[in-house]
């Protein structure tokens, strides 16, 4: 008897911590969904309906006669076969492959350099590097373009020396020239990112490699550059991103070198002008809509192929 | 936790023992002149009239001192249009940068401090998305706004640049950091809600988390071309970049020369890096510890 009495107030007692448990639980799941709703909606509205709106647009074709029909993968293949949209596509990738490990070596480079501790004045390079990233594109490329032209100082030089001007903005320097301005405005964030994950690796790791007679270069080599293989992975794929995106160089540049940098220079320069000179809407959308997919087929190949180096280790 | 540590300024024994070396010395200042001498002739040249630009060496000083009077230029020209797209760059900025950061860090805090059905999985469709190169999106995004009637408004650039899901990602990586558990559950015990756990206990401690957010999404909206560009048509509307290239090519479309007035478009550039240059100056210590939470764990 007293047992039973035991037994229902302690299971009384136990029930209502657990209902009081439920309340808060259920309160908090409230909360935490009224902290994510607001960013979801926009996300939903401004990410998610877009791309599917593109996805559905790129199946359509607007016809001088019967207006709008369905083509099915008709603007696909017409991409993919589409000389303009591969050129840019292609001449993308060149500029992937040349451009992006320039930058982040010399990003890697100079982050090591300010972590060495061997500078002097770290703190006046370091910030002196960055300060491009504060710079808009636009701004950079027009600066950069007269820099280039007549009245920049390679020009004056060339004048001064008798010789004949560089041409930047020929047809076989203008990628090189572009490609030039993407460095300097981006291997200072590059270089913050690397060097924020340099200081972040705890000093017992190499300390001990320093007292057993490992040179800098190999303590970097071996130590560092491993413990921040994190970092130097999300620059390359952010690098990747931006790089088929490339639209604000080339556009600026467009009038100075319209000769050399066509609609068509880079893909995303042709969406552009698919959409809005030649009013090709749909074609347009597949052809933005397969640039995405190109580009998450590239960052996941970047990922992979890292992630199988380390497991191969 | 490798947050905290990053945003500490860990004490480096190393540093005792390396000496500062002249050749990385001269290979850091090499560096510098790359990286300054762009900007350093965007200053001399905007004190020079637009003959001094064609006539004295880019990086001397050169002819009459016309800097005031190139401002003056810039700021009077078309009605004063440039001082409109200066403000309308500060209001899609401003407004994109705090609605991006406080949507992120709403999202990213709940992500990191709740669990909740579904979480998880929204959690990595946002990750996901940050593969999504934003302007793949812009047409599309800007048919939609056609039909809205939502182009050429200012509504047309802000709301596309208040989604960050690379500022969700960081604010969650920084939240699970930097708000402990024990803290949000004693101002829980005390009676307090769970938004006034947020609003005056987590978001404190997530401050320096914001404030790099804050500063990524402002720059992010402030350099951005693309989207204005095809937004927005009435040059009222434009922000510094798309007022600039158009003051750009309709001065390249004379063919260029010495005739074309290039002054006002490099003394208009030169004072549209300023705010920001300034910006990233005041607030170092945000930027450089709010890198190291994306590339720690990135």
């Amino acid at each position: 008897m007293s047992e039973t009495i035991a037994a229902t107030t302690a299971a009384r007692n136990a029930k209502a911590p657990r209902r009081r448990r439920n309340e808060t639980k259920r309160k908090q799941t409230i909360a935490a969904y009224a902290f994510v709703i607001p960013f979801l909606l926009l996300f939903l509205l401004m990410l998610v309906v877009p791309l599917v709106y593109s996805g559905y647009l790129s199946l359509f074709r607007s016809q001088l006669i019967g207006g709008l029909t369905f083509v099915g993968l008709g603007n696909f293949i017409q991409a993919a076969t589409d000389p303009l949209f591969l050129a840019g596509v292609l001449r993308m990738a060149f500029f992937l492959v040349v451009q992006v490990p320039i930058m982040l070596a010399l990003s890697l480079l100079f982050a090591l350099l300010l972590d060495s501790g061997r500078l002097r004045f770290p703190r006046l390079i370091r910030l002196g590097i960055f300060i491009p990233y504060a710079v808009p594109g636009v701004v950079a490329a027009l600066m950069w373009g007269y820099l280039y032209g007549d009245f920049g100082p390679f020009s004056q030089l060339a004048h001064f020396l008798t010789i004949p001007a560089p041409n930047f903005l020929g047809a076989g320097t203008a990628l090189y020239s572009i490609m030039n301005i993407v460095t300097w405005g981006w291997v200072g964030y590059n270089m913050i990112v690397i060097y924020s994950a340099l200081r972040s690796i705890p000093t017992e790791l190499y300390d001990a490699a320093e007292m057993d007679g490992a040179g800098a270069i190999r303590v970097a080599w071996s130590i560092k550059i491993p413990a921040v293989r994190p970092a130097i992975i999300l620059t390359a794929i952010f690098s990747v991103i931006g790089t088929f995106q490339l639209f604000n160089e080339p556009k600026l540049l467009q009038s100075v070198a319209p000769n050399v940098i066509d609609g068509a220079y880079t893909p995303n320069l042709y969406a552009y002008t698919l959409a809005f000179t030649d009013h090709e809407v749909n074609y347009a959308a597949a052809v933005s809509f397969i640039l995405g997919i190109v580009i998450m087929i590239v960052s996941y190949v970047v990922q992979l192929s890292t992630q199988r180096r380390e497991r191969a280790k | 936790m490798t947050t905290t540590s990053a945003l500490r300024r860990t004490p480096r024994s190393a540093k005792k023992y390396a000496r500062p070396s002249t050749f990385f010395t001269i290979v850091g200042i090499v560096a510098l002149v790359y990286f300054l001498a762009p900007l350093l002739w965007l200053v001399l040249a905007s004190t020079k009239t637009n003959s001094g630009l064609f006539d004295s060496f880019g990086f001397a000083l050169g002819g009459k001192f016309n800097l005031f009077q190139n401002l003056a230029d810039v700021f009077t020209r078309q009605d004063g249009i440039f001082g409109r797209w200066l403000i309308n760059t500060v209001v899609y900025a401003g407004i994109s940068g705090i609605g991006a950061c406080l949507l992120a860090t709403a999202a990213g805090y709940a992500f990191a401090k709740y669990r909740f059905p579904g979480g998880r999985g929204l959690f990595s469709v946002v990750l996901g998305a940050i593969m999504i190169p934003t302007t793949a999106l812009a047409i599309p995004t800007f048919l939609l706004f056609t039909q809205a009637g939502l182009t050429n408004t200012p509504l047309a650039v802000i709301l596309p640049s208040m989604v960050n899901p690379f500022g969700v990602y960081l604010m969650k990586v920084y939240a699970e950091g930097a708000v402990d558990d024990s803290l949000m559950e004693a101002a829980r015990i005390d009676g307090a809600s769970e938004f006034r756990v947020f609003w005056q206990v987590s978001m404190r401690l997530l401050t320096p988390g914001m404030i790099t957010v804050l500063l990524f999404s402002l720059v992010a909206t402030w350099n951005n071309y693309f989207l204005p560009l095809i937004m927005l048509n009435n040059p009222d509307l434009f922000p510094l970049t798309v007022g600039l290239s158009q003051w750009q090519s309709a001065a390249s479309a004379g063919g260029g020369g010495a005739q074309a007035d290039f002054t006002p478009i490099i003394t208009g550039a030169l004072v549209s890096v300023i705010p920001l240059i300034v910006v990233f100056l005041f607030l170092q210590r945000y930027w450089q510890s709010g890198l190291a939470t994306g590339g720690v764990k990135g």
